[in-house]
């Protein structure tokens, strides 16, 4: 962990669900994001990890999520990853779809686009790693830092 | 704070205050569990007061939508009343707002029922 870091290793529970989302908001706030963002940020951190505990560790004793935050100054990228059976993000349909919108789930990953700069989803053996980048200064700025 | 819900009826119609979050987890079980029994009780008009509502995840938008689908199913009609401008906001990007009768007055809510 580095002055611009810090991660978490949590159970798979809501309680740690709520514990990404108050911590996301702490840190965005502490990063210089408006409420606005704050408020957006922690949601999308939010999405992130119930899709972690719920769908990927399927609220597994044995299996823990983490979840980092780093600040490069130009950006605040989150990192959250579970140990779960990993997530098909070209199975997850468009939820904004006629045919979808009644859909009861779905949307979680939707929100998480919409919220943030840039989401992208990596699967590991096994689990899956969701990072999320909201600039700094705006979806104008530059992340090449972020994305090393 | 977890979510909170009261009912009163107004001319037949059920007014369901909440507050609070509707998230993953108590909320969305709670309001799953109220319209749910509303039906169950033959109750087919029924409007949601999101006015004190601070805060709404994925999962509670899906309970929204299972609560319009679950009323509209057995023929009644469920709207929304009030919504902060986050709950406004959401349903705007999920393209929900549309698919909802969302009203900003009670009194007209209560009379746009059928």
């Amino acid at each position: 962990m580095t002055a611009n870091r810090v991660s978490y290793t949590l159970d798979s529970s809501l309680q740690s669900v709520n514990m990404a989302e108050e911590t996301a908001q702490l840190i965005a706030a502490k990063v210089g994001f408006d409420e606005d963002n704050c408020l957006k940020i922690s949601m999308a951190v939010r999405e992130a990890a119930v899709n972690a505990v719920l769908h990927g560790n399927a609220y597994d004793p044995k299996k823990k999520m983490t979840v980092a935050f780093e600040n490069t100054g130009q950006a605040l990228v989150i990192t959250v990853t579970d140990e779960g059976k990993g997530l098909d993000i070209n199975g997850v349909p468009d939820p904004t779809t006629p045919e979808n919108l009644l859909k009861q789930s779905g949307r979680g990953i939707f929100l998480m686009r919409s919220f943030m700069d840039q989401v992208r989803v990596r699967l590991l053996e096994p689990g899956t790693e969701v990072t999320m980048i909201k600039n700094v200064s705006g979806p104008a700025v530059s992340h090449k830092e972020a994305s090393k | 704070m977890s979510m909170k819900t009261s009912t009163r009826t107004v001319n037949g119609i059920v007014i369901v205050d909440l507050s609070g979050r509707i998230t993953l987890g108590e909320g969305s079980v709670l309001l799953r569990d109220l319209v749910r029994d509303l039906v169950t009780k033959g109750q087919r008009k029924i409007l949601l007061n999101l006015g004190d509502v601070t805060y709404i995840d994925s999962s509670g938008i899906g309970e929204l939508v299972s609560a319009f689908t679950t009323v509209r199913n057995q023929g009644g009609e469920l709207k929304l009343l009030n919504l902060t401008k986050k709950v406004h906001d959401l349903l705007q990007i999920t393209k929900l707002y549309t698919v909802f009768d969302v009203k900003d007055d009670e009194a007209a809510a209560v009379a746009a029922f059928k």
